[in-house]
């Protein structure tokens, strides 16, 4: 929860300022992602590859969050979709969810096919690393269903978001 | 029932001084709120209709509609005291100002039936413009003021008046979302269906009888269609993936509807019956989305990105090459054609703020009817005088009107919710 945060914290840095220092703290965050990521197969609590544990790294770190009206997945998110694309890659009956969700600015419509465009983004990494097509259903949710409710710069970036959902 | 009425319309009479006309009590969150001028004004006389205490309230109902529309200015008609049967004395008429005097007279023909008998005449050239008389029950006494309004305004301004036509629009309380349909002064809402998921893009049949509207509550995008006299719901598009976005073609059989079943939102066509016949009309690597038919039924509007950011672009309805329609800006969506096919509704954003823009499609021309800063979800009024939108104002979200000059505007809120996803109805879609 509190990796979340703080990762949640660097990207409104990033959105407000778009200065330096805040892309170092975003590097920051992105290595503790990979950390995480690094920790796979590994003996830490983290380490466990279960996305229904809810301390292993699956089911922690499963959000990407996106610029203002982009799609393109960071760079510093890669580590955690080549965590989930790897988990799948090697458990081939497991199938998710991707869910794309947008800020409260614009047209119910627009965001709905911008939400699913970021879905369809990390879909399409995912598949790149070895998860297969059949695995992952992607949807939208558009600015419809917004995890902060207000109407802050940081409100708009935690909604600003894709995330991967296992289904049992 | 006549006295639910009754007080209702008491109401109407009470707030007309101010401008906020507010419903009866149960109902008693809404407000409207007018500013603005009409071009040309045409002073008319409405007096109050005799012969029953319904008939001061049917001329209430009657002032605020043609009120509302700008495009009159409405004479005193203190003391008239008159009957369909009565002799005007015009010149007494054109004295006080007016060019045109409407009157008329309520009779209970038996219980909870009534008959209004209305005249219109121009007291300029002392002729008589018109003259009818519509039965119906107590319940629809506002619908007949809303008809006898609307046979005013065509006599007088030349084209059909809207005040009969219903909207539709999402109110959201809490975390329950109303799909709801209401006349077009936003009285006498009526709930087309309840969930606790979200509910968008509401797109009315050409016919008035049905609504096609997204709804999320299978726990993702669904086109539906609901038919509204019987509360029969067939989903018309549930694939893998979205479904959203639906549009009718002018004949009503077939619906165009975003899908993502292929990757990202494109185009396609299904017979609205059933949702049968899928075909796909776009082909673009990037974002279609939010179809609107042209008049004609020939061409399909629509919003895309293919360019890097959201424009509005044109593409013949058999498919083929698809023409960009605008270019100010870096963001415009939510295509809607005026009913003569010249004019584009657009939502275009303009230094961060949402505003409803209108493009001349043969000259390019765009008037920028309002001033945001979230104005979403523009449609015409069927006779493309008006238009309806969903605006945004000390952070929520207001049903809002502004004529199609950008010159008379008017917000209806209500204060307990909010309202989304406005659509103005057809004409013909009485109950």
């Amino acid at each position: 929860m509190n990796l979340r945060l703080v990762k949640s914290f660097s990207v409104i840095g990033f959105t407000l300022t778009l200065a330096a220092c805040s892309s170092v703290s975003l590097d920051d965050a992105a290595s503790g992602d990979a950390g995480a990521a690094g920790g796979m197969g590994g003996a830490s609590a983290s380490g466990v590859m279960d996305p229904f544990n809810p301390s292993s790294v699956l089911a922690t770190d499963r959000s990407v969050y996106f610029e203002f009206n982009s799609y393109s997945v960071g760079e510093q998110y890669r580590p955690l979709v080549n965590t989930h694309a790897q988990y799948l890659a090697s458990n081939p009956e497991q199938t998710i969810l991707i869910e794309g969700n947008t800020d409260a600015r614009g047209g119910a419509e627009y965001n709905l096919a911008l939400g699913n465009r970021r879905a369809e983004a990390v879909r399409r990494m995912m598949t790149l690393i070895g998860a297969r097509d059949a695995q992952i259903e992607t949807i939208s949710f558009g600015k419809e269903k917004p995890k902060a409710l207000g109407d802050t710069e940081a409100d708009y970036a935690e909604n600003r978001r894709a995330d991967i959902v296992y289904l049992r | 029932m006549s006295r639910s009425i009754f007080k209702n319309l008491t109401f109407f009479f009470a707030s007309i001084a101010t401008m906020a006309l507010v419903s009866s009590p149960v109902n008693a969150q809404l407000r409207v709120d007018i500013s603005g001028t009409g071009a040309q004004q045409f002073p008319v006389a409405v007096a109050d209709f005799s012969g029953d205490p319904a008939g001061r309230l049917i001329a209430e109902v009657i002032r605020a509609d043609l009120t509302r529309s700008g495009q009159f200015r409405l004479i005193n008609t203190t003391g008239a005291e008159l009957s369909v049967d009565s002799q005007i004395a015009f010149k007494e008429w054109r004295i006080r100002g007016a060019d045109y005097v409407a009157y008329g007279s309520v009779s209970q023909v038996a219980e909870g039936q009534y008959e209004v008998k209305y005249r219109l005449v121009d007291v300029i050239n002392e002729q008589e413009l018109d003259a009818v008389a519509i039965n119906g029950t107590d319940r629809e006494l506002r619908r007949i003021a809303h008809q006898v309004a609307d046979r005013i305004y065509e006599k007088i301004t030349g084209v059909p008046g809207v005040f009969a036509t219903r909207i539709a629009y999402v109110l959201k309380q809490g975390n329950t979302y109303e799909l709801q349909i209401a006349d077009a002064d936003g009285q006498n809402p009526q709930i087309a269906l309840r969930s606790r998921e979200p509910i968008i893009s509401p797109a009315w049949s050409p016919d008035g009888k049905k609504l096609a509207y997204v709804s999320f509550e299978s726990g993702k995008p669904v086109v539906y269609v609901h038919e509204l006299a019987s509360s029969q719901r067939v989903p018309v598009a549930n694939f893998k993936g979205n479904n959203s976005a639906p549009a009718w073609s002018p004949d009503g059989q077939t619906l165009a509807v975003v899908l993502t079943r292929d990757g990202l939102s494109q185009i396609y066509l299904v017979n609205a019956a059933d949702g049968s016949n899928l075909r796909r009309l776009t082909r673009s690597p990037l974002i279609d989305t939010e179809p609107v038919f042209s008049p004609d039924g020939q061409s399909i509007f629509f919003t895309s990105d293919r360019s890097g950011k959201p424009q509005i672009y044109q593409i013949p309805v058999t498919g083929g090459e698809a023409r960009r329609v605008t270019f100010n800006g870096d963001y415009n969506i939510s295509p809607r054609i005026s009913p003569d096919g010249q004019n584009l509704l657009v939502v275009t954003r303009r230094d961060g703020q949402f505003r409803v823009g209108l493009v001349d499609l043969a000259t390019g021309n765009e008037t920028l009817l309002t001033d945001g800063p979230d104005d979403q979800s523009p449609s015409f009024a069927p006779n493309g005088k008006q238009v309806l939108y969903a605006a945004k104002q000390g952070g929520r979200n207001m049903l809002a009107g502004v004529s199609s000059d950008g010159r008379m505007r008017q917000t209806l809120s209500v204060l307990n919710g909010e309202i989304r996803e406005p659509t103005w109805g057809p004409y013909g879609q009485n109950p």
